[in-house]
């Protein structure tokens, strides 16, 4: 047992991030120092966007008995180049307290399975840290892949960085560096990445950021408006302190929708809430629910976000402020939604007239894509916008609101008797939302929501069936989970 | 091939005696080759050995140097069949795919070839696709050796060893005349390290010469009586004749102490393993150096028994390490323990699982159990009786998300599967099989398309049964999918000539995406580039109408699902009779990026005018559904969640690694999803008409913004 002890170390990646590049660079640092080095890899389909490993082992001299998988236990130095690929590191047990530097990129990068849910199906990267906590002996942990975006490089190069900052590697920040500079292609900006990962490392693991409280920016406007902004900040005032902040946001959304008499309107609900509320918390509640609720999306509203200069300044800084830029939007109109800004009584008419509903319906309904950039179209969708005068007139107001109403009577029903389904019930809101068929959906999962709800009411447990419906119907798109739920409700 | 350059791997291979080799495995297996006279080598891509093809076909200059044949087979049963060029003559061949699909689909070749015998090295190089990282079924390709008498060579896991057993296995075949199967796995074909190099050889004879100067022997001729007699011939001489070969070249290894109470047997590539375990253990040392007696086969098949008997002698028990199912070599070793009349125990799957890789873990419990069970004082008192309680680390089994290999960025296939997902909304869920490929994907989560995989070139095939259709009074037809690769592959003769002749009523999807690109993006018959080697540009719907199939749809520019959809409903709703076939064709956009991105990126350096489109979501008119996600999966297509408390969804959010192909706002727009896509097309080195214009327009849309501000309230972002 005279020979020097062999240095392990695995990279876990997603396909595509240039973990190859990473395990390359480590290696030949490695043998232009005179050591032993072996790297291997299991390529092949999991390239392709699936978790993948690189594995090395090296030695400061001879030919050691060099094994070509990592053992669970037996890992000096894990790179894990995104966060869930640091937990499925720690999961497969290469990370151990005894032994183990882990470096670990804290950005995500999303598996297909967290973001087709519904509702939020992303996993939680809390954990994830909280066990590396414990797992690691030593830990570097920062958003490596912002760091080499900002460097205009990729995340091989920073982590390559924060590697040689770590000091765990006998070698040299040169000689580290003359390996990326022997590689050739973008080497500049590799060693700008590796010069950010390596004091990344240094400074070690920052804190969890604490999301900064969102203050009440002025709004901009003529007089009169923001006279009466004011008017309705001061009702906001009036509310329970716990719900005053969500009613602050959701007045600034339904205002900026349509006008302050709508901010008006949707503190008179707020008002109807609090009379019912004990402690502020069901009105906090309804001011996040009734706000989106208010605020429909209509042709309008999109028209208007379309069109915004907030959204041209924000398209124009992440596309690095082009002389030139061209915009094209994918839109989908259907008859529907036309017919829907009518006047509500000229619309519903137009409903009631299949025919021609349907003859309107193969006029419009097909995708368009508007070169927003250019006068014509933008004309187009500004004029749009420009309806929001009129919108209260509209069907599809009428139909929000009959709803909204329909809604907020049904819950607020149980406020005094049973707050808790209350609060279930105006959150059941958020299953509606999207466009067309994605609204429908959302709709008719409401719907079953409400009635299955109203098969509990009497029970004591009633908010809880109707978390589980909502949980249910946030889990798949069709809405097969929520039918489970449904079926064991009627059971009862 | 066509777009990733092997420039620095061809130089390499120009390495002459006493230089250093460094790099993976499977190219210095390529080295050896030619360092070993060889005088053709063949073979069908696929990892692990796909860089052998890769190299090979960019070394054209100093393979036509040597006088050496390259061929890029069709498939597997090509590469086979192409050795048979070692029947007669004496010349090196070595050919290579991965296994055991690839001996699969050569076996009917390589059961021919091994009833020939050979005159000439014949070696097939198997990249043996088993453990993690694998894409195929797990089995062995250890059987084939031994249902057709060919012997196997399983070489310990570094660069100097799987150079030496290239040069072994042409000699053992020459000595047996009998054709050398030399398997490699995954991680042995991508391991890196170096070797001294020797200089490369001209084959003896050539195939030009032999082709000038064609012989041929009847007994070799696979036909009664002669077949007969190469089985007698197999048994009689080749295999006596590979024994004595293999005991005295010393083919097999044995390491460690001459005398010890008990002892492991292995195969050559799970040598590193079994010593890793040794040194966790505190048995064997850095340097590899062992105090567990271990005899290291690096012939796998067939066994030598005096070798294995001798190395029993004096011992109280053995371990076989074997990895894979079921335990061929255990089962011969037990068969000679038996027979010679041996006190040794024999220890293999009763330790170690019979099912699956070998892992690190699963190597240190089983010879940790071995010894602890056969030597118990040999284990150092801690491992012993460990006594330190393990910390507890919190469990992440339900937090962290499988990530499974899916589409790339940016993807031409994803569309395709996209508008199959909304025909199926409209038409009701349909019997769909698919093939090999990247297509394949497709069956995992958005899509969940497809459940048969049968086989490279098979995916119609196996939907053979279904090809009635409506024609048998079913209200539906099948779907198959097939890749342009399996197309080549197999699939026009076995798949689309069983769809014609039998006057299938089935509907067939060709993706066709110009590559093989599964493999590495290499070219097939139908690829769109120029390549100087090889016929390229021969349409897959002129094979298809060729061998009669006539209702044949042609799509190319398969980001168009509206189109996509409109085809795929028409091929299942249509009155027309027989094979419904549509052709999906866009190129890979792997490979298109690899070839497009430098030029793109060339001529914005040069002031040229480029157009960079990239993709969008409108964070305020999402509304955090996902059903966008539910019909694309684009890695580049994430969530963002937002700093508005009253959102309680992340929003769809489109990130830096777009390629700006389209998919998702074609999808948004042909399913009716939302308003919410937008692209932003970046115009580098604009002219100076277009640049005024630009400015003319933001000045007119800046001043109606600023009317339309003025009379409400703004709120800022």
């Amino acid at each position: 047992m005279s020979a020097a002890p062999i240095l392990k170390l695995a990279v876990m990646a997603v396909g595509g991030q240039g973990g190859g590049v990473l395990a390359n660079w480590i290696e030949s640092t490695a043998r232009a120092a005179g050591w032993a080095v072996q790297a291997t890899s299991v390529a092949g389909v999991a390239q392709r966007t699936g978790a993948t490993i690189y594995y090395l082992e090296m030695a400061p001299s001879g030919a050691p008995g060099f094994a070509l998988a990592p053992s669970a236990g037996d890992v000096d130095i894990l790179i894990a180049a995104e966060m869930m690929e640091v937990g499925r590191a720690i999961l497969r047990g290469f990370v151990t307290p005894d032994r183990t530097l882990l470096i670990g990129s804290t950005h995500r990068a999303l598996a297909v399975s967290e973001k087709i849910a519904p509702g939020d199906g992303i996993a939680n990267a809390g954990e994830v840290r909280a066990a590396a906590e414990v797992a690691a002996q030593g830990l570097i942990l920062a958003d490596f892949e912002a760091l080499a975006l900002s460097a205009g490089s990729v995340i091989s190069a920073s982590l390559f960085g924060a590697l040689a900052g770590s000091g765990a590697l006998p070698f040299s920040r040169e000689a580290c560096e003359g390996a990326i500079r022997a590689g050739g292609k973008g080497k500049e900006a590799s060693l700008r990445a590796f010069a950010l990962g390596f004091d990344a490392a240094l400074a070690g693991v920052p804190p969890v950021a604490q999301p900064v409280p969102a203050g009440t920016p002025r709004p901009q406007g003529p007089a009169h408006l923001l006279a009466d902004w004011q008017a309705l900040q001061d009702r906001v005032r009036t509310l329970p302190a716990p719900a005053q902040a969500m009613a602050l946001a959701g007045l600034r959304k339904v205002v900026g929708f349509q006008d302050p008499a709508y901010g008006g309107e949707y503190l008179d609900r707020l008002a109807r809430v609090m009379a019912l509320d004990r402690d502020g918390i069901l009105t906090r509640e309804a001011a996040k629910h009734i706000a989106n609720a208010m605020a429909y999306d209509d042709v309008i509203r999109v028209a208007d976000e379309k069109t915004s200069a907030v959204r041209f300044a924000r398209i124009d800084a992440e596309m690095g402020s082009p002389k030139v830029l061209e915009l094209t939007d994918y839109t989908h109109p259907r008859g529907e939604e036309i017919v829907s800004l009518l006047p509500a009584r000229l619309g519903g008419w137009v409903h009631s007239h299949p025919r021609l509903l349907a003859w309107i319906d193969r006029r419009v309904n097909k995708g368009r894509r508007l070169r927003t950039d250019r006068l014509g179209p933008f004309m187009q969708l500004w004029l749009l916008a420009g309806l929001r005068r009129w919108r209260r007139g509209s069907l599809r107001h009428a139909q929000e609101i009959a709803h909204l109403e329909g809604w907020l009577d049904r819950a607020l029903a149980y406020a005094l008797t049973n707050p808790a389904l209350t609060m279930e019930l105006l959150k059941a809101r958020r299953l509606i939302k999207g466009y067309s068929d994605t609204h429908a959906r959302g709709l008719s999962k409401f719907d079953r929501v409400m009635q299955g709800a109203a098969l509990v009411v009497g029970r004591d447990d009633a908010a809880d069936w109707v978390r589980r419906l909502i949980t249910a119907a946030l889990a798949d798109e069709d809405g097969e989970a929520l039918d489970g739920v449904v079926q064991t409700i009627r059971s009862f | 091939m066509a777009e990733r350059s092997f420039k620095a791997e061809v130089a390499d291979l120009r390495k002459g005696a006493g230089e250093v080799f460094t790099g993976e495995g499977i190219l210095a297996i390529t080295k050896a080759l030619l360092e070993n006279g060889v005088g053709y080598v063949g073979g069908y891509q696929g990892a692990p050995i796909s860089h052998l093809m890769d190299v090979l076909a960019d070394a054209e200059d100093l393979l036509a140097e040597l006088g050496v044949r390259f061929s890029a087979s069709a498939s597997e049963a090509a590469a086979g069949a192409m050795l048979a060029a070692s029947v007669h003559y004496p010349i090196r061949g070595a050919v290579t795919f991965k296994g055991p699909v690839g001996v699969n689909v050569a076996s009917d070749a390589l059961a021919n070839l091994a009833s020939s015998g050979v005159t000439g090295g014949a070696l097939i190089i198997v990249g043996e696709d088993y453990g993690e990282g694998s894409s195929i079924m797990q089995e062995r390709s250890h059987a084939f050796a031994m249902k057709s008498q060919f012997w196997l060579l399983d070489p310990r896991p570094n660069l100097p060893s799987i150079v030496k057993a290239v040069g072994d296995g042409f000699a053992l075949s020459e000595a047996s005349n009998t054709p050398v199967m030399l398997m490699v796995r995954i991680r042995a074909c991508h391991v890196t390290g170096q070797f001294t190099a020797k200089d490369n050889r001209r084959p003896p004879l050539s195939v030009a010469e032999a082709l000038d100067a064609p012989r041929r022997k009847v007994s070799r001729i696979v036909l009664p009586p002669m077949s007969y007699a190469q089985e007698h011939d197999k048994i009689t001489h080749r295999w006596p004749a590979a024994l004595r070969f293999i005991r005295e070249q010393g083919l097999n290894e044995v390491f460690g102490p001459s005398q010890a109470k008990v002892g492991i047997v292995c195969q050559g590539g799970m040598y590193n393993g079994v010593i890793r375990a040794l040194q966790r253990l505190g048995l064997a040392d850095e340097e590899g150096a062992t105090q567990v007696p271990l005899y290291c086969l690096n012939v796998t098949y067939p066994i030598v028994p005096e070798e294995f008997l001798a190395f029993c002698d004096g011992k109280e028990a053995v371990l076989v390490v074997e990895e894979g199912q079921p335990e061929f070599i255990e089962q011969h070793l037990a068969t000679h323990l038996l027979r010679a009349g041996s006190a040794t125990r024999l220890h293999g799957k009763d330790l170690f699982p019979m099912a699956g890789e070998y892992t690190g873990k699963v190597m240190l419990e089983a010879v940790e159990g071995f010894l602890r069970r056969a030597a118990p004082a040999l284990l150092a008192a801690v491992v012993r009786a460990p006594n330190t309680p393990a910390p507890v680390i919190p469990d992440l089994s339900k937090t962290v998300p499988v990530r499974p290999p899916g589409f790339c960025t940016g993807c031409p296939e994803r569309p395709i599967f996209a508008a199959m997902k909304l025909v199926q909304n409209e038409l009701g869920p349909h019997q769909i099989s698919a093939d090999i490929g990247c297509h394949l994907f497709a069956s995992l989560p958005p899509f969940n398309i497809g459940g048969a995989t049968m086989g490279y070139g098979l995916g119609p095939a196996s939907n053979a049964a279904f090809d009635g259709g409506k024609a048998s009074g079913a209200g539906k037809r099948g779907i198959a999918v097939i890749g342009d690769g399996g197309f080549w592959h197999n699939g026009l003769t076995s798949s689309f000539g069983t769809m014609a002749f039998n006057k299938s009523d089935g509907v067939a999807v060709v993706v066709d995406n110009f590559y093989s690109a599964a493999t590495g993006g290499q070219d097939v018959m139908s690829s769109r580039a120029q390549n100087p080697t090889k016929a390229t540009n021969h349409p897959i719907s002129k094979a298809l109408k060729g061998i009669g199939i006539t209702w044949v749809r042609q799509v190319d520019r398969t980001y168009d699902v509206a189109k996509m959809r409109d085809v795929l409903r028409e091929a299942l709703t249509t009155d027309a009779p027989g094979p419904k076939v549509i052709v999906a064709s866009s190129e890979c956009m792997l490979n298109k990026q690899r070839r497009e991105k430098p030029l793109r990126e060339a001529a914005i350096r040069e002031g040229r005018r480029v157009e960079a489109p990239r993709f969008g979501v409108d964070e305020a008119v999402c509304t955090g559904d996902h059903a966008c996600i539910r019909l694309s999966g684009c890695p580049s297509l994430s969530l963002k969640r937002l700093d508005d408390p009253l959102r309680d969804d992340p929003v769809a959010s489109i990130d830096t690694s777009c390629v700006g192909c389209g998919n998702c706002g074609e999808v948004a727009e042909a399913a009716i999803l939302c308003p919410s896509f937008y692209e932003a097309r970046v115009v580098h080195n604009p002219g100076p008409f277009e640049r005024r214009m630009a400015g003319w327009r933001r000045a007119v849309i800046g001043w109606l913004m600023r009317k339309r501000a003025s009379g409400r309230l703004e709120f800022g972002e």
